[in-house]
């Protein structure tokens, strides 16, 4: 018997059944997203996902953790051994995170959330309890439902569980900002730098690595504007813009209102609300038939539709 | 029948298809194949797949091109298949029941180079290393080094998801593709993912990459650039076993560091290898591990000298690190001619491609070696160890009696023993047709279900690349009628 065959956890049957097979249903997560995709319909029942981490193998770099956990929790378990995973911390749990599929700031480091989910566990519309991707770090077996879920909001499937990549943390990180350095000349010079955060005046750069390397890289900045170490800068609020990294040369402050933007990613922390673009027409039928697909009845999360920003 | 006859295919000039008249006038006659030669060639690639049969062979150079393409298929009730280089090992390009195969090889232009947003827009069918070559110095590269990156389309990479030694620390294709424009099987151009951080919608780039050409055809992809890496450190570990090579990359991923890339091969490929090309691997070794580490020139030694430490806790026999770049390169062409060096002892290879927990690595060999013995098959192994990306290669001769057979036995026990170990069918090679008829050992059939559920989304008629990946009862397609050519049909 393989690792990836029907899962015999009685925590994730226990949950399939509370799922069962009809009537409107929403997993929440920390709420910390909740509004993401638009309001929930009236009258859909909401449940948690089982918590607990299942298996952590920090010599593989993966660990299997039930979707109800706290990313903190997760976090705080992987410290121990030096690890951590690309999912953000905003104080929300493990599922909710795989299911909005956004990066923290720390994306430059940690890589993509999209990138970390090996396999996904998830109970289907029918009620089944599905399986997609597998235990492995790398993987090209058959078609890529991890990714498909990763970003749906729980509109394809209740998310369980899920095997994430961990990653080793850096022997160092440290924060350094500057008030009269150009943030792109910043990315453009260091070799693979942490997150950049621009608010307009202050350029905030983290730099991580081994010592010597860390050394490098702030003589580097000390050549590009006056530098002072710092904290790390405290979580960005606000509405979130996705730009691409060249838009935010130009972009357009009266817009965006107060900012911070994390620049070479292109997203940016801002006081006014992105715009909406609606999807290109084709690709809304390739959508509407994914969800039809999955959700032949439409029950996982109703009123809530991906790619609506 | 007249020569003239005989250049169209062996059929005569009153029974000229329709299909074949509206391919060329939306193309140029030119680059609508159609006689058998270039069928029979486009019937196979690089697997050991027989049984191809290709309809009319396009070579579109334009994306309009290849929606007409599409549209025309349809209209006659084709299918249609994408092709690269031809160089899949799973038999994903193989066409079967007489589709019209797509051949990008002619849309291979470096559109542009956005330094500003790290992408570069190219076509599918520009070869892997050339991309990388053309990136070089301007300080970046294209990340994924797959050892076919001399003749591989960037398009096939896409399909596969492939890898290559170096994506230990940098990731397979997948977090490498920023966007694609693809054409689906009814025409329309899909533009998936895009420039900005966090396209919107469902992650559909992320589920074409690795598709193997049943989602659509890609015809316009936006790559990531890597910079390159002014410090680089490679070292040689020599072992008297395999299980101790093993054991040190265990070791070295526990300590937390990802290398760039670790390679292990066994005595026997160690052997062919250096007698082929003289890259100064020692021949008496058991196995060695080809570790590289790279980043900033201050720092990389740190992670060499652990790894040199952790080899030498785990029975090394010896630990070189390359003096400088021409040892580097000459150490990386014995790991990269492999294969070449393998025709240098029997004619035929076939090389798997499975994936185990890298702590299983040593126990599977082990069961590898065994396999083989029982089966009276030469065995050989090059692993892309730091993921656990198993590649034995059988080596034989076809033309001796009952050959294939053991091959094919033998090949199944390794894939059988991959999954009880807890790994999966494939690290990069694909599923194919290869791989369909063991889906079912790694996935219940709901899961199956719901892949398909995907593949549908994209292509409900399932007219894209028919017949591959999914197994029999769970496939769209009728794999039992597509592997038997109707009569009547030609091409
Ligand atoms: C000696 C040798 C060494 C190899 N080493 C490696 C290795 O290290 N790592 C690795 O991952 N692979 C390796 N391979 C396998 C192979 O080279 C890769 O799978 C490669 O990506 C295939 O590219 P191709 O252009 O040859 O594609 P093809 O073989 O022509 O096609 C492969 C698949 O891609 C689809 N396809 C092609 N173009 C498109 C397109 N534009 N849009 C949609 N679908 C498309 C096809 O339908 C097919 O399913 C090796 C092969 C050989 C022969």
């Amino acid at each position: 018997m393989t690792a990836t065959l029907l899962s015999t956890d009685p925590v994730l049957a226990a949950f399939a059944e509370e799922v069962g097979e009809s009537g409107p249903i929403a997993i929440v997560g920390g709420r910390t997203r909740w509004e993401n995709g638009g309001a929930l319909v009236d009258g859909t029942r909401t449940i948690a996902a089982p918590s607990g981490i299942v298996e952590y193998i920090a010599e593989e770099m993966i660990v299997k953790v039930r979707a109800g956990t706290s990313v903190a929790e997760l976090h705080a378990s992987l410290a121990e051994r030096g690890q951590v995973t690309a999912l953000p911390e905003r104080g929300g749990t493990v599922g909710g995170a795989v299911a909005v599929g956004q990066n923290g700031v720390l994306r430059p480091m940690r890589g993509e959330t999209r990138s970390a989910v090996l396999q996904v566990r998830y109970v289907s519309a029918e009620g089944k309890i599905v399986t997609g991707g597998g235990p492995t770090v790398k993987n090209v077996s058959g078609f890529d439902i991890p990714r498909l879920m990763t970003g749906s909001l729980g509109t394809l499937g209740c998310i369980a569980e899920v095997i994430l990549r961990t990653n080793p943390m850096p022997a160092q990180t440290r924060w350094f900002a500057s008030n009269d350095a150009d943030p792109f000349a910043v990315h453009r010079s260091l070799l693979a730098p942490g997150p950049i955060l621009f608010d307009g005046s202050t350029t905030t750069v983290m730099v991580f690595g081994h010592a010597p390397a860390v050394t490098e890289d702030v003589m580097m900045l000390r050549t590009l504007g006056t530098f002072t170490e710092c904290e790390p800068p405290p979580d960005a609020t606000g509405h979130r813009w996705s730009l691409s990294p060249r838009d935010l040369q130009t972009l357009d402050v009266a817009a965006v209102g107060a900012f911070v933007a994390e620049i070479g990613v292109g997203i940016v922390h801002a006081s006014n609300p992105q715009p909406p673009t609606p999807l290109a027409p084709d690709v809304r039928v390739i959508h509407d038939r994914m969800k039809a697909e999955f959700d032949p009845p439409g029950r996982l999360n109703p009123g809530r539709v991906v790619g609506l920003r | 029948m007249s020569i003239l006859d005989r250049l169209r295919g062996g059929r005569t000039a009153h029974d000229v298809d329709p299909l074949l008249v509206e391919l060329q006038a939306a193309l140029t006659p030119e680059r609508v194949k159609m006689d058998s030669a270039q069928r029979s060639l486009l019937g196979k690639d690089a697997s050991m797949f027989e049984g191809g049969v290709s309809g009319p062979i396009c070579y579109p150079t334009s994306t309009d091109e290849v929606v007409a393409i599409a549209k025309i298929a349809e209209r006659h009730g084709r299918a249609i298949v994408p092709r690269g280089a031809g160089t899949g090992l799973a038999g994903g390009a193989i066409p079967l029941g007489a589709p019209v195969v797509v051949a990008m090889t002619k849309m291979n232009a470096i559109l542009e180079i956005d330094e500003e947003n790290g992408i570069a827009w190219v076509e599918p069918g520009v070869i892997n290393l050339d991309l990388t070559r053309h990136l070089t110095p301007r300080g970046f590269h294209y990340a994924p080094d797959p050892s076919s990156q001399q003749v591989c389309t960037i398009g096939g990479n896409v399909a596969n998801n492939s890898g290559g030694p170096h994506c230990l620390a940098y990731g397979v294709t997948n977090p490498h593709i920023a966007a694609l424009e693809v054409v689906t099987a009814t025409g329309e151009v899909l533009l998936l993912g895009g420039l900005d951080a966090e396209p919107d919608g469902y992650d559909l780039r992320g589920v074409f990459v690795g598709s193997e050409g049943t989602l659509g055809i890609t015809t316009k992809i936006a790559v990531r650039l890597t910079k390159n890496r002014p410090g680089v450190r490679t070292l040689l570990l020599s072992f008297a076993t395999i299980r101790d090579a093993a054991n040190t990359v265990s070791a070295v991923i526990a300590a937390g560091i990802v290398p760039a890339a670790m390679e292990v091969m066994d005595q026997k490929i160690t052997r062919a290898v250096e007698h082929y090309v003289h890259a100064g691997y020692p021949i008496d070794a058991g196995a060695v591990l080809l570790a590289e580490v790279d980043g900033a020139e201050a720092g990389v030694d740190i992670d060499a000298d652990r790894i040199r430490e952790l080899g030498i806790a785990n029975n090394a026999t010896e630990v070189r690190l390359a003096a400088d770049e021409t040892e580097r390169a000459l150490l990386w062409k014995g790991r990269k001619t492999a294969f070449g060096a393998i025709a240098q002892i029997a004619p035929d290879y076939y090389l798997h491609d499975t994936v185990v927990p890298r702590s299983k690595l040593a126990d599977v060999l082990d069961q590898i070696y065994e396999i083989a013995d029982r089966h009276d098959v030469l065995v050989m192994n090059v692993l892309h160890a730091g993921d656990g990306n198993l590649h034995p290669l059988l080596i034989f001769d076809g033309r001796e009696d009952g050959v294939m057979e053991r091959i094919q036995a033998a090949g199944e026990e390794i894939i059988t023993a991959s999954l009880a170990a807890g790994g999966v069918l494939s690290g990069e090679h694909g599923i194919g047709v290869e791989k369909q008829p063991f889906m079912d050992q790694l996935f219940t059939s709901d899961d199956l279900d719901h892949q398909n559920r995907l593949r549908r989304a994209f292509d409900p008629t399932c007219r894209a690349n028919p017949g591959k990946v999914l197994p029999m009862g769970h496939s769209c397609a009728d794999i039992q009628q597509l592997r038997s050519v109707p009569t009547g049909v030609w091409g």
